[in-house]
């Protein structure tokens, strides 16, 4: 099909493996969401707080440095289980909120402009196209999470020696599994609401009301029937539950994490029900 | 109740050029039925594509595009099989993708994208390498005609530019049979005729076959040489379309001379010849030397040469007159 000839011709060349083509997504997607500058500009904002916390750990490790300035040494937090776990909230925030601003326009367009169909006649399965978006927001997450978080704990442990890397190792498994628990949460949520909400501000705007509404409506029912399974309706609630523990913070938990991580499965699940019952080539009007 | 149907036998002129791919019928539907809900969509289709180019025809509403959207595994029969190129489309449906160009009917684009990266992207998700992709991506587009327009977003397109930026889009990945679901719909004359040519030379190419589904029958008639036509969900009617053309025999179109007679001769000779021909029951309308008739039922060509001979009339031309797509498709209808 030479552009010369003006004629067709069959394509007779290696084929990628099937597997790597959920990637080709994830590679036009990142494109697309880099094109605003606010959210560039929001994700770069995302590492100022990592750096900050780099910076505390390095500062915590050179206290003659800090006793020339003249500070005292409690002034500096200790680098523990509370460091981290107040890490994973700060970082788990600006996840949510970078999710609200690029979870929305993942799949409302291709459903807007009727662009199904031309993925799915092709040899892609539902099941790699939202593998193939959940994966953008997975990668850019991760940038924003985990990762930084491993490297403050890297930085930390070369610091402070073997010994107190083999104490605290658990708070690295505890830091990765926590974030990929957050993220898995956030993919599904905001693409459900992408694959059900054409205007992309509006479904932005509703995966913030799951999150505010859900908070509100836990502790409505809380209050009136005087019990605390409200709490069950309260997404960021069960999350801080299961962050609580993971990170072994010393406080009485209402629900217990395994409590937590059913009731956080079963959002899952719902969410990629709604996300399979939409995803499809043509919908079938009953 | 099922119905084999198979195009009728050969006697036309132009003969459907036989591909190796031949062999494996193009589509093969097996007593195929879809349900949605409690509405039987298609109900129970039975036949053997095999056609360069096959046109699927119907009113609307009558299962056209089901039928496509079966064969592409969007939905699943609900009794019956059918198989593409020999593959099952229940079982195999990753395979017949990768082998078929789909171009759907509806607008299916992505806005924020320019027709190359739209078109590459498509290409990549069939399974083209990153460059390899590119590169017919712009190929593609030139041969679709939207060279000087592939880098605009395709949201700034023309209905006309986007049904072009579909058809480039099917054809990236080098498909073995390229399905078009109402290609021509919303373009004006210019760029219809563009288009119908376009799958003509496609057609004529050879390296894929064409199912091309439409309601509108010039559309089929131009570029098809097989049509299958659906009714309610049924076939109606399956046949090669050059051969069916020229299967009413009973409609003759005559042009007479006598020999060495003046034309005033001639036309009272010609006279005498249809009223001879009248006598045999068949219907005549004579204009100059010209005649049309409808052979009546056991009358032969051969009685009219004999009547000729008699009355020494001299046949200059006789043609049967060629059904139209149309009047094919009206059969297919009151059947």
């Amino acid at each position: 099909m030479a552009i010369y000839r003006r004629s067709y011709a069959s394509y007779s060349g290696a084929l990628t493996p099937a597997w790597s083509r959920c990637l080709v997504l994830f590679r036009y997607c990142r494109q697309n969401l880099f094109r605003s500058k606010l959210q560039t500009g929001f994700f770069v904002l995302c590492f100022f707080y990592p750096l900050l916390c780099l910076i505390g750990v390095y500062l915590a490790h050179n206290l003659s440095f800090l006793e020339r300035l003249g500070a005292a040494r409690n002034q500096f937090a200790q680098i523990d289980n509370r460091f981290f776990f107040a890490f994973v909230n700060v970082q788990g925030t600006l996840a949510f909120l970078l999710t609200a601003f690029t979870g929305p326009g993942l799949i409302s367009p291709d459903i807007a402009n009727g662009s199904l169909p031309l993925y799915f006649c092709r040899p892609f399965s539902r099941a790699e196209y939202v593998l193939g978006k959940s994966s953008v927001l997975a990668i850019l997450l991760s940038y924003i999470t985990w990762i930084p978080g491993l490297v403050l704990f890297a930085v930390q442990a070369s610091l402070a020696g073997a010994g107190w890397t083999w104490d605290h190792l658990w708070i690295a498994g505890s830091l990765v599994l926590s974030f990929w628990i957050w993220i898995a949460i956030l993919s599904l949520l905001a693409m459900a609401l992408s694959a059900w909400v054409k205007w992309r501000v509006v479904a932005g705007a509703l995966l913030l009301a799951v999150l505010f509404f859900g908070a509100g409506f836990a502790q409505a029912i809380n209050g009136v029937m005087r019990t605390e399974s409200g709490h069950f309706f309260n997404i960021s609630y069960l999350i801080a539950t299961i962050w609580k523990t993971l990170f072994r913070m010393d406080v009485d938990l209402p629900i217990s994490a395994t409590e937590a991580s059913v009731a956080l499965l079963i959002y899952c699940a719902v969410c990629l029900l709604l996300l399979l019952r939409k995803v499809r080539a043509y919908e079938v009007v009953q | 109740m099922s119905t084999a149907v198979q195009p009728e036998a050969a006697s036309g002129e132009i003969q459907p050029v036989p591909l190796a791919a031949r062999e494996t019928p193009l589509i093969e539907l097996q007593g195929l039925s879809v349900q949605f809900g409690k509405r039987e969509i298609l109900r129970d289709l039975t036949a053997s594509l095999r056609g360069r180019a096959i046109g699927l025809l119907g009113p609307n509403g009558a299962g056209k595009s089901t039928l496509i959207n079966t064969l592409l595994g969007f939905y699943a029969p609900s009794s019956g099989s059918a198989r593409v190129f020999g593959h099952d489309i229940r079982t195999e449906t990753r395979k017949i993708r990768s082998l078929v160009g789909y171009m759907p009917e509806n607008d299916a684009f992505i806005s924020k994208m320019s027709a190359v990266s739209f078109v590459r992207m498509m290409g990549e998700l069939s399974g083209l390498p990153p460059a390899a992709a590119l590169e017919r991506a712009h190929e593609a587009l030139f041969y679709v005609g939207l060279a000087e327009a592939r880098y605009r977003e395709l949201g700034t397109y023309s209905l006309g530019m986007k049904q072009l930026a579909k058809l480039a889009q099917a054809i990236i990945h080098g498909p073995k049979l390229l399905i078009l679901d109402e290609p021509t719909n919303g373009l004006d004359p210019s760029a219809r005729q563009r288009m119908i040519r376009m799958i003509r030379e496609i057609r004529d190419g050879k390296e894929l076959q064409i199912v091309l589904c439409s309601h509108l029958l010039r559309d089929v008639e131009d570029t098809c040489d097989e049509v299958l036509i659906l009714k309610q969900g049924r076939i109606a009617h399956y046949s090669n379309l050059e051969q069916e053309r020229t299967a009413n025999k009973r409609f003759l179109e005559l042009e007479t001379y006598g020999a060495n007679r003046n034309p005033a001769d001639n036309e009272l000779t010609s006279r005498d010849f249809t009223g001879a021909i009248e006598k045999l029951g068949c219907e005549c309308a004579v204009t100059g030397n010209r005649i049309k008739m409808i052979l009546a039922d056991g009358v032969e060509v051969r009685d009219i040469y004999r009547l000729a001979a008699e009355r020494e009339v001299r046949i200059r031309r006789l043609n049967f007159r060629r059904d139209t797509l149309e009047d094919i498709f009206l059969k297919a209808m009151e059947g």
